[in-house]
This record gives C-alpha cells, sequence and structure tokens, in this order.
C-alpha cells in the first residue's frame, strides 16, 4: 500500500506517494530525476549513493524511502551544477580529483558533511570521513587533495 | 574492411575516408570521431586537444564523437594503451591533411598562394589580414568521402601550444553534478530488467519457482525465458531488483559447476593441461654458471568496477540500437549481430560512459543481455543492470599467474641466461577475437561451441607472457609459455595482461641477484640497462624517493624499487615505495617517474600514474577472488576488498617529457612496477622474501613466524 510522506529534497518540500519499503534511491533516480545518486552495490559497502540525510551521510541504497518522511535529503545535485559549482564541485575540478568519477557524488556527499562539522580537517580526517567510501580507478591522493582545497576556499583562503 | 595501407596507423588504413574522422559542422565546430571512449583515463579530452592542435583550433571549437558504430571509425577495442599511439597518430594525420585541403581551396579562391595564409580560430588571413572565408565556408568545397593520405605533414612539436598543456577533462564537469552515465540514461517508459545468470556453460534450468520470485518483487513483473536465459522486467526497477535477488535460491540448474578449493590458487595451474610455447633463445643443453631460481604467483583477481555494468536497448523498426559503456562499439555491434543473427546495417552501437572497466568486464555481456531482452520486447526501450553479485560472480577475471624465474649468473654476479617458464590460463577472451564470446549466447538456444583458448601473441605484446622478456642486457633469454586450458572460472584481458605477476617475478630476481652480488638494487639495475631512457626514470625515481638513505634490511621499513618499460615498447616507468611492515603492509609513499615520449596533457598522464600505482598496490597486497562449489565465492566489497582511503599513501608521480620523440601508451605503465616495488619493500623491510601475491597478513605471519 503507497504511503504518502512528506520530504525535502535540495530545499524542496514534496508530498508524495512511495510504496512500502522502497529503496530511497530509486525514489530520487527514478521519480525524481536525480541521477546522481549512483547505485554501487545495495549493500552499504561502496558509499557510491550517500546522500545527506538531516545533514547525516547515509546510504541510499538501503534506507527506505518512507523511513525519510519528514526529514531533509541533499543529493549531489542540491550540492552545486556545472554552472554554479559548490566549493566542493569546483576544487574536485581544480585537481581534476577524478577518473572514471563514479564514485564522486557520494565522497562530494560525505566530504560535504565532513566541511559543514570541521572546517579545516586534516588529512586524517579527510581519509576517516571516507571511509565508507571506494574508489577503484586510484584517485585517492586527488580527492583528499580536492577536500583540503575546498576547506581552503570554503574559509576564504588561498589554497595551498 | 580494406587492408592495411603502408604507412598509415591501423586505425587510418581501415577507416580511409576522411568523413569519418572528421565533420565541419553548422555551428562552427569540428567534430572529430574516434573508436576509442571515455573509461576514465581521459583520453577523448587527450585526443581533442590533437585535433584543436592541428587545425589551429580553440579546443571549444571541437566536438567529440567517441564510440559510434554509424558515424566514428572502427578503432576495435580501447584497450591496451594504444589510443594515442594509434588513434592519436590517425587524427593529427586526418587534421593535418584537412587544414591542408581547406588552405589550398583558400587560396583558390583568394587567388592567393597558401603560403600567404594563416588561420586564426578556422579564420583564413592573408599576409596577416583576417577576411571572410573561413574552414566553415570553404568545407563544403572539398570531398570528404576522398581517403587520407598521410601526406601532409603534421605540425612540429616545437608549435605545440595546446598539446603538452593540462587541459581539464570535459567530462568531469557533469560527473561532479549529477546525471553523466549510461547508467542514468532513463528514459520515459524505460522497462528495467535484471537477469538470473546460467551458472556455467552447459548448465540447463530444471525449474524457477516463478510464483516465489513474484511474491519477492511484490509489484507486477515479467518474467521472460529463453532456454537458459531468464530476466525480470517491469516498469519499476526496485521491484525488478527485488525479483532478480531471490532468483537464484529458487532457481534449480542440471550441470552446475563444481570448483574444488584447490583451483582457485595459482599452484594448481602447473600440470593441467595447456598449449605451450617457446620463445627467444633455444634451451642451453649444458649451461654455465650458477643456477638461481624462484617462483612467484597471482590469484585471480578482479575488474571489479565501481558500477554494476549496464546498457539500453531498443528494437524498433526492425532496427536495434544499444547504448553500452563496452570498450569498442563496432566490435559490440558484430558480436552482437553473430549472436542475434541480425545484420549488421540492423544494429547501431553508442557508446555512453560507465564506470572505470580496466579491461574486459561485464560491459559488452550486460549489452547483448539487454539486446536479447529488447529484441523480444520491439517497442520498449530496455535498461538492463547487472547486480553486484552478476558483476563479482561472472565478469571475466584476471587470470591466475604462476612464474618460476630460472636465471644463470657468472661469477660477478651477473645474469647470462634468463627463462621465464609462465602457467596462466588466457588474457583475452574478448568477443571476436576467435577465442572469447558474449556470456548469455551460451545461454541461448545452439549455443556457441566453447572457444579454442589462445593467448596474444608475444610479438603482439604478449598476453600471459607479457613483459616476461627481460628489458634487461642479458646475453640468452627465452619464455616457456604453458596456456593453461582448463581454468574453473573464466578470464579475460585486465590491465596490464600478464605484466603485473611477470614484472613482479622479474624485479624480485633483479633485488635478489643484486643482494647475491652484494651490489645495490639501483647500481645493479643501471649496470644491465644500456637504455638511457630507462636508466633516467630509474636514476630519477631513486633521486626523489631518497634512494640513497635507505638503511639496512630487517627492521620493518623497507624502501622497494622496480622498473618496467609497459610491452618492452610503450612507456616506461620506474617507481619506488616506501612502507613499514607489522603484521600487515603500511604504505607511505610512491614515487612514480615515467617516460611517455610526447604527451599530449600531463596532468591527465600523471592522474593515470596515480592511479595505476593504487591499483596496482591493491592488487599487490589485497587482492584475491574466492570461488567454491558452483561458482566464485567473493560476491562483494566485504569478501573481494580492495585498498581503502585509509590504506592510499601519498604518490608522487612526474613525467619526464620528450615532445621530441612519439608518444607512448603510458595508461598501464605503473601498475606491474608499483606491485613490483612493493615486493621489493616488503622483502626489505622483513629481511625475507613473500612470491605470493597477495601479500597478505597470513603470508606475512607466516613468514615472522617461519
Amino acid at each position: 500500500m503507497a504511503q504518502s510522506i512528506e520530504i525535502t529534497v535540495n530545499g524542496t518540500a514534496k508530498q508524495i506517494d512511495v510504496p512500502p519499503s522502497l529503496p530511497l534511491i530509486y525514489l530520487l533516480r527514478n521519480e525524481m530525476g536525480l541521477k546522481g545518486t549512483r547505485y554501487g552495490c545495495g549493500l552499504e559497502q561502496c558509499g557510491c549513493c550517500m546522500v545527506l540525510i538531516d545533514d547525516e551521510p547515509a546510504y541510499a541504497c538501503t534506507r527506505t524511502a518512507e523511513s525519510v518522511a519528514g526529514q531533509a535529503v541533499l543529493t549531489i545535485e542540491g550540492l552545486g551544477t556545472a554552472a554554479d559549482p559548490h566549493a566542493l564541485q569546483q576544487a574536485f575540478l581544480e585537481e581534476q580529483a577524478g577518473q572514471c568519477g563514479y564514485c564522486l557524488s557520494g565522497i562530494l556527499i560525505s566530504a560535504k558533511a565532513l566541511l559543514d562539522r570541521n572546517p579545516n580537517p586534516s588529512r586524517s580526517e579527510i581519509v576517516e570521513a571516507l571511509d565508507g567510501h571506494l574508489c577503484r580507478c586510484g584517485a585517492h591522493t586527488r580527492i583528499i587533495k580536492a577536500i583540503g582545497r575546498a576547506a581552503a576556499l570554503l574559509r576564504g583562503e588561498e589554497p595551498a | 574492411m580494406t587492408t592495411d595501407t603502408p604507412g598509415l596507423p591501423a586505425s587510418l588504413s581501415v577507416n580511409p575516408r576522411l568523413d569519418r574522422w572528421l565533420k565541419f559542422q553548422a555551428d562552427k565546430t569540428v567534430r572529430i570521431a574516434t573508436g576509442k571512449v571515455e573509461i576514465g583515463q581521459g583520453v577523448v579530452t587527450a585526443l581533442s586537444q590533437i585535433a584543436a592542435e592541428e587545425l589551429d583550433l580553440p579546443l571549444d571549437r571541437v566536438v567529440m564523437l567517441a564510440g559510434d558504430s554509424d558515424e566514428g571509425p572502427d578503432e576495435r577495442y580501447t584497450s591496451s594503451s594504444l589510443s594515442i599511439m594509434v588513434s592519436g597518430a590517425s587524427i593529427r594525420l586526418v587534421c593535418a591533411e584537412a587544414r591542408a585541403l581547406l588552405m589550398g581551396r583558400a587560396a583558390l579562391r583568394l587567388n592567393c598562394s597558401p603560403d600567404d595564409l594563416t588561420v586564426e580560430a578556422g579564420r583564413f588571413a592573408v599576409n596577416g589580414v583576417p577576411g571572410e572565408l573561413s574552414y566553415w565556408s570553404v568545407a563544403p568545397e572539398i570531398d570528404w568521402s576522398q581517403a587520407p593520405t598521410g601526406n601532409a605533414a603534421p605540425k612540429p612539436a616545437s608549435d605545440y601550444r595546446i598539446v603538452g598543456q593540462n587541459v581539464p577533462r570535459h567530462d568531469l564537469p557533469a560527473k561532479l553534478t549529477g546525471a553523466a552515465y549510461v547508467h542514468d540514461r532513463i528514459p520515459d517508459g524505460v522497462l528495467h530488467a535484471r537477469v538470473l545468470r546460467q551458472p556455467g556453460r552447459g548448465a540447463a534450468l530444471l525449474s524457477l519457482d516463478e510464483a516465489a520470485v513474484r511474491r519477492a518483487a511484490g509489484i507486477g513483473i515479467e518474467i521472460f525465458k529463453l532456454a537458459n536465459f531468464v530476466a525480470f522486467i517491469g516498469p519499476d526497477e526496485a521491484a525488478v531488483e527485488a525479483a532478480a535477488a531471490v532468483a537464484a535460491e529458487h532457481a534449480q540448474w542440471d550441470g552446475v559447476p563444481n570448483i574444488a578449493p584447490a583451483q582457485q590458487e595459482a599452484a594448481w595451474l602447473k600440470g593441467q593441461p595447456s598449449i605451450d610455447n617457446h620463445y627467444g633463445a633455444p634451451i642451453d643443453p649444458a649451461p654455465s654458471g650458477r643456477l638461481v631460481e624462484a617462483t612467484f604467483s597471482r590469484p585471480y583477481v578482479a575488474h571489479a568496477s565501481m558500477a554494476p555494468s549496464c546498457a539500453l536497448a531498443l528494437y524498433a523498426d526492425d532496427h536495434l540500437t544499444i547504448w553500452s559503456h563496452g570498450q569498442g562499439m563496432h566490435p559490440l555491434r558484430r558480436n552482437i549481430a553473430e549472436v542475434l543473427d541480425l545484420p549488421l546495417e540492423a544494429i547501431t552501437a553508442r557508446h555512453l560512459d560507465g564506470a572505470g572497466c580496466y579491461g574486459h568486464n561485464g560491459a559488452d555481456d550486460a549489452a547483448l543481455d539487454a539486446a536479447i531482452v529488447a529484441v523480444n520486447k520491439p517497442d520498449h526501450c530496455i535498461r538492463l543492470q547487472w547486480r553486484r553479485q552478476d558483476e563479482f560472480g561472472f565478469e571475466p577475471f584476471g587470470p591466475a599467474m604462476l612464474v618460476t624465474m630460472r636465471v644463470r649468473v657468472d661469477e660477478a654476479g651477473q645474469p647470462q641466461d634468463w627463462t621465464s617458464e609462465i602457467w596462466s590460463p588466457t588474457h583475452v577472451q574478448r568477443p571476436g577475437t576467435g577465442s572469447g564470446f558474449l556470456l548469455a549466447a551460451e545461454a541461448l538456444p545452439n549455443p556457441p561451441a566453447a572457444p579454442a583458448p589462445q593467448d596474444p601473441a608475444e610479438e603482439a605484446g604478449g598476453g600471459g607472457t607479457r613483459n616476461a622478456a627481460p628489458y634487461y642486457d642479458i646475453p640468452n633469454c627465452r619464455i616457456l609459455h604453458h596456456l593453461v586450458t582448463t581454468p574453473p572460472v573464466r578470464t579475460s584481458a585486465l590491465r596490464t595482461l600478464g605484466a603485473l605477476p611477470n614484472v613482479f617475478a622479474m624485479e624480485a630476481m633483479m633485488d635478489d641477484l643484486a643482494a647475491m652480488a652484494g651490489a645495490d638494487p639501483l647500481a645493479y639495475r643501471l649496470a644491465l640497462l644500456s637504455d638511457p631512457r630507462a636508466r633516467a626514470v630509474l636514476s630519477d625515481a631513486a633521486a626523489r624517493a631518497g634512494w640513497d638513505r635507505r638503511g639496512e634490511g630487517g627492521t620493518g621499513q623497507g624502501l622497494g624499487m622496480a622498473f618496467a618499460r609497459y610491452k618492452n615498447t610503450a612507456a616506461y616507468a620506474a617507481v619506488v615505495v616506501a612502507l613499514r611492515v607489522d603484521e600487515m603492509v603500511h604504505l607511505e609513499h610512491i614515487w612514480v617517474v615515467a617516460d611517455a615520449g610526447l604527451v599530449i596533457n600531463p596532468d591527465g598522464v600523471r592522474n593515470q600514474l596515480e592511479g595505476g600505482a593504487v591499483q596496482g598496490a591493491s592488487w599487490a597486497l589485497k587482492e584475491q577472488v574466492r570461488m567454491a562449489g558452483p561458482g566464485v565465492t567473493s560476491l562483494d566489497w566485504d569478501s573481494y576488498p580492495i585498498l581503502r582511503f585509509s590504506e592510499v599513501p601519498d604518490i608522487d608521480a612526474a613525467v619526464l617529457n620528450h615532445p621530441d620523440m612519439p608518444s607512448l601508451g603510458v595508461g598501464e605503465c605503473a601498475v606491474s612496477p608499483t606491485a613490483a616495488a612493493i615486493g621489493n619493500g616488503v622483502a626489505h623491510a622483513l629481511g625475507v622474501r613473500i612470491y605470493d601475491m597477495p601479500l597478505s597478513r597470513e603470508r606475512i605471519m607466516a613468514k615472522l613466524i617461519a
């Protein structure tokens, strides 16, 4: 039986019907067109589907849509756009931090949560925040640098 | 296809029409087509730099079309670090020729000599005075169906303004902000699909409890069965996913494989049926000198793409269109035409980006899966995605390898005679190469016969033999290759093919031979390398890493080096790794120095070197495909761990640029030397060597206890 829930996605409140136990990722990708939330494993092991739920990183592949009723979801589309990128997206472009890029939107989400609570993270704090993420191309060192660069940009400093 | 024209790059001689490569478009852009595709390596951006350079156009006037079976050139697969060397060389010649034709035509129109003409952003100037004529006004007067001659001289490297610059990747902004992949193409009315895989060749479906599968789906789905091919189809992706998630447990098969645990190890390969080849020097019947021998191994490893394979297919008006992240759209079209018995002209295959594949993964197989469903459900766009478990269970794996190095050294400790003996299943079962097949073809009625095992010839870069011939100056070298014909799983091309195990073994031997000779590993290698470019990368990497501060072995702290020239013909790479070993290996720093001749995009090359180092480290330290009973058991990231953020060290990657030298394929060159340098670093740290990858906690503990 579909259930009507209220959910705020990327700042916009919506009332939607969701079938029971529908994984959040399918609601975002297939119903709302927010395809930057990527399917990687469906097992909470790779982090490709990471979104913020009330500012906390969460795997969209296993969370049900009904479980986020009344909460606020942020996806990569809500972070910034190609024309108006968030400091994190800007920094990733400046560092060319990525190869295939499939892991990046989830990583950017976890990085956003990190920088929101810690504006000046150390390398090890960045690494710890990315512990739930895998990258197969080996862009790790650029990703770590890019997050440090974004932190500096957000603090209004010249990146090192 | 026509045969090769002497003097032209292979891609150009098999696609001998300029309009297969380039098209002047009404919006004042030039469309450059390539058969090579973006797989995360940045090659499409680099190819656009080559085109913009030769045409003297700003980069934003060049639009790339990559991987289109209808409009683009057939360049087979995007593989083997050949894209810049082959497609890049072709595009350079095509653009140089186009420029010359346009200049010639413009000179006629302007009644001047071509020597009086210059061109700026596509607009011609006579003696420096810009006029109205442009590429786009002159282009319609040229017959672009003509064959390229290769006679137009490309620019000298000294004139380059775009080639050699750090150009940002064209594709990254979309990937950082939203939809960007074939997975993200979800048209209105699309039908999602998942498959139930045949457990192995010849397995027959006895029964499927469809009611149980439908109950799991919850919402109505269609169950499509054709012989031993089963797909779950419906408008609701969650429902087809839920169906597929339980399908295997509700299916009964006859003829399921039964893999013994020993078969997952490289050691099992020795003594299995094999096709044997001998390359190089004859065996010396009465060898002299001291014999040094050791055997190394690498288990089956996975491509393990971040995304499960995915494809879209639409069959409408007797025409099948496929969107795939495979490495070659022309081969994919041919292979699917063969399986489905459709004329080639009835199929279009278009590339859309996917996650990095690192070789032949499930991409092509997913495309056939989608095509099978599509031709049986005309007028519906089918979006078929594998499950994570399909990807880990059914991708073609990188083969296990066993490598014995047998070296005769003279009294000075110098190698005089080198035998590399290799046991390995095939490294290439790409469909259409004669040895491969698309997976679902085996599940359809009238499955093809099992392909005859074969491996790329050593002269063509080799598969199991890749980099098994020493690049060092050694008088007598030979390779004894045992192509094992009965592996327990399908194997195919994985980044570097056999080079990783071979370089791991070769460079371990170099270190051990140096130690026996009482020589420093760097000095020992340099004394055996007459190629100055090889010496340069090694010396440079050593200097950056502070090699002269390398301490005594056996302290737990290790510094290891390795060198290889990929395929012995492509880019040179030297790697030094600093690490610490307690119960496990902790990487502290990696230095990579490469020489790839003319570099198109230096930052792109450094990105490849860094990524290659991480992937090589991951294979060396962590990875092994597990299998038992009916198949693969390492079906998720917990049972198939890869290197994590917390395990990746800082990496310095440097490129020794030689703009005057031809470009050398660079995408794979750092992988094997990194694995080998880690092996040597661990041996240095422990004071004893571990011969088998992965260099796991269990193997380290065994050495510490011994």
